[in-house]
């Protein structure tokens, strides 16, 4: 029981920047937009926020850094990467109407490369030992939890030890499911992602809200690079630390069905999940059973998108034109 | 005027065909522009004379004859990938799984030579290798077009699926097979017997990607162009609901073309690790199954324009390693550079396939 207790604060830490992803894809992928750059839209979050405060603390020098300031600066350096790359897919998509899956792809390229670059070069400005870039001061401030967490035991281990961007994630989702769900505006989107052409008909203005929805959707995902690396990696960017985090984000999508309340326990759990490997015990003799346990997070992504395609609910597909391009002349 | 002035700025129409020497010129300029983009950012970026950057890209990649050699064996490689992912392109069945799949090719190759290394004579092992590295990534071409095909289920996001499944798989074996034990790593297999190495076609080991990629663009081209199977393949491709009512089998097709797309993917597999590598690693395909899907549509699935968009992407590709070591830059400028030529490449098919109308200025 106890390694139960301990086991939850450590998976939902691995959840967090899934749900920022996940957050982030099902706004993106309402307005019938499939970012497959989702994995570089957040290398590149990561590595701006980085940049940002990398610089900061070394004007800082030795002195302290102020708290405001500290997280101001790599969450607006963050927001603007993320939204550079979202700009920069929603024009090809958007507006040059350019194939969806080629232009995710080509981001992934580009925006890996471009974190693995600057934090590349910022390692060696830094002129570290190590090939890593530590952002301590920083990071102390992103870790700051809740002052009674400690006092409250396991009880504030499970729900009070984090730091502020995990709660920002929550809510983030809650409102993302609230918009989606509640709001004209979110029945707008919802419309536009289904069937285009009756948005356009309907006075939907589909371009605009494709872009907003794209861009706003990049930002999101954006952060659950910032978090992993300020929080998850105590402020340490090392090259390719990351992984596939991203392409799990998007397999969330599907596990969650589109439904971004249901990402807050989807990703805790795909987090557990990733991580899970740890904590079943397979003796020395046996290592390579870990390897299929990782291997759980997208067995079971794999069999929920074919049993919801198997039931055929309306409410449980994609949107309806996702991947598709609108092009308001052609029949 | 003000009643007149709702006609907006511009416009846009979707063009019929587009003379082939017009798209070129479009698609050439959209590379210049992309080459004076990234030489803005690199000397931005690194203060590094571009010029010298290009050159030593080139230098990269054919610099010596070995370099040469490595260059044309790694464009067949991706080459072959990109070709069957366009099979099954051509009938608008997006697999991006070719990772999943090569690799899983890759496994079976891995698994003969390491298991039946010893046991049977050479040529019957080549061929087991064969058979099972091919019966394996067809496997997995098989089951997303299966699930599509019974209930249409979304073949971009289970292909994607089936990639990291893959992964995982040849990580388990990995670990199994390791040797020495703990080290994580199979390491070159049969490194003394040389049994199940591929043979070196006239005294080079370089040759025998590029012949079946040579076999493999001829195929692919006679395939989706003078066969049936290919002419169904288009008829689907265009409009499924035309398939249906000519009396094609949709579901049938896309089974069909998914297991030969997969099989030429497990076919790399193959050449991966009995004829290159020599052994198997979870990252022996190294993005090649994305990459592929970028030089597949860049081609607009033509497999003869593929063989230059494929020559594009591992020229950079290459290139950046050279660019690494003689400007103590980092290895992946060079993505940022691919990424940028994609970006323009990408957005240059507007272009050819959509005109331009703005407001006349007296109406």
């Amino acid at each position: 029981m106890l390694g139960f207790l301990a086991f939850i604060p450590r998976a939902v830490a691995q959840g967090i920047p899934l749900l920022f992803g996940c957050t982030g894809e099902i706004v993106t992928e309402k307005s019938g937009n499939l970012n497959l750059g989702l994995p570089g839209v957040m290398y590149v979050g990561a590595i701006s926020g980085v940049i940002g405060s990398f610089f900061y603390e070394n004007s800082v020098g030795s002195g302290d850094v102020n708290a405001f300031l500290a997280v101001l600066i790599p969450l607006l350096c963050s927001m603007a990467g993320s939204l550079i790359m979202g700009l920069i897919y929603s024009f090809l998509v958007v507006t040059l109407r350019a194939n969806q899956n080629v232009t995710g792809l080509a981001m992934t390229t580009f925006g890996v490369g471009f974190g693995n670059f600057f934090g590349g070069s910022l390692i060696k400005l830094s002129k570290a030992d190590i090939p890593s870039i530590s952002l301590s001061k920083t990071s102390a401030v992103f870790r700051t939890s809740l002052p009674f967490a400690k006092s409250l035991g396991w009880f504030g281990d499970i729900f009070f030890s984090y730091g502020f961007l995990a709660y920002t994630a929550i809510i983030i989702a809650l409102i993302v499911a609230y918009i989606l769900k509640k709001t004209k505006v979110g029945l707008s989107l919802r419309a536009v992602g289904e069937n285009p052409g009756t948005a356009d008909a309907a006075g939907i203005n589909v371009t605009k809200y494709k872009y907003v929805s794209t861009c706003a959707g990049c930002i999101i995902a954006g952060f659950g690079g910032l978090y992993y690396v300020m929080d998850y990696a105590c402020g340490i960017w090392s090259n390719d630390a990351f992984g596939d985090r991203g392409w799990l984000a998007i397999a969330l999508v599907i596990f969650t069905l589109w439904k971004a309340d249901l990402g807050i326990f989807a990703s805790i759990l795909f987090g557990g999940l990733y991580i899970l490997y740890l904590y079943i015990p397979t003796g020395m003799e046996h290592m390579e059973l870990k390897e299929l346990y990782k291997m759980i997070p997208y067995v079971v992504t794999m069999i929920v998108l074919i049993f919801t395609s198997m039931r055929a609910r309306r409410e449980d597909q994609p949107p309806q034109s996702l991947g598709l391009n609108y092009f308001r002349e052609e029949r | 005027m003000n009643s007149k002035s709702k006609e907006p700025f511009i416009h846009l129409t979707k063009r019929g065909a587009i003379p082939v020497y017009k798209a070129m010129i479009i698609r050439v300029i959209a590379v210049v522009c992309a080459l004076i983009v990234c030489a803005l950012i690199t000397g931005l970026t690194t203060g590094i004379n571009p010029i010298e950057v290009y050159s030593s890209i080139i230098a990269g990649a054919f610099g010596s004859s070995r370099k040469t050699w490595i260059t044309l064996q790694d464009v067949s490689i991706l080459l072959i990938i990109s070709l069957s992912l366009t099979i099954a392109f051509r009938m608008r069945f997006w697999n991006i799984g070719g990772e999943g799949q090569v690799l899983m090719g890759g496994l079976g190759s891995a698994a003969c030579m390491i298991c039946l290394g010893d046991k049977v004579p050479g040529p019957v092992l080549m061929l087991l290798m064969l058979v099972s590295s091919v019966a394996l990534g067809a496997l997995w071409g098989f089951i997303p077009a299966l699930c599509k095909a019974l209930w249409n289920t979304n073949e971009t996001l289970s292909t994607l699926m089936m990639n990291y499944i893959a992964t995982q798989l040849v990580l388990f074996f990995t670990i199994l097979w390791e040797v020495p034990k703990g080290s994580g790593k199979i390491g070159i297999i049969n490194q003394d017997s040389h049994a199940g190495w591929l043979p070196q076609l006239f005294g080079s080991k370089y040759l025998l990607p590029i012949i079946v990629a040579v076999f493999v663009t001829a195929f692919t081209y006679i395939y989706i162009k003078y066969t049936k199977h290919g002419y169904e393949i288009r008829v689907v491709g265009e409009s499924p609901k035309t398939s249906v009512y000519v009396g094609i089998n949709v579901k049938k097709v896309f089974i069909r073309t998914m297991i030969l797309s997969g099989a030429i993917c497990g076919l790399v597999g193959l050449l991966l690790v009995g004829g290159i590598n020599h052994t198997l690693t979870a990252t022996i395909s190294d993005g090649r199954g994305f990459t592929a899907v970028l030089v597949s549509w860049m081609a607009q699935f033509n497999p003869f324009a593929m063989i230059i968009t494929s020559f594009i992407i591992v020229f950079m590709d290459r290139g950046a390693g050279e660019i690494a070591t003689a400007f103590d830059l980092n290895q992946s400028f060079g993505d940022i550079l691919t990424g940028i030529i994609l970006f323009f490449i990408i957005g240059c098919e507007f272009f050819i396939n959509y005109q331009i109308h703005f407001r006349k200025k007296d109406h």
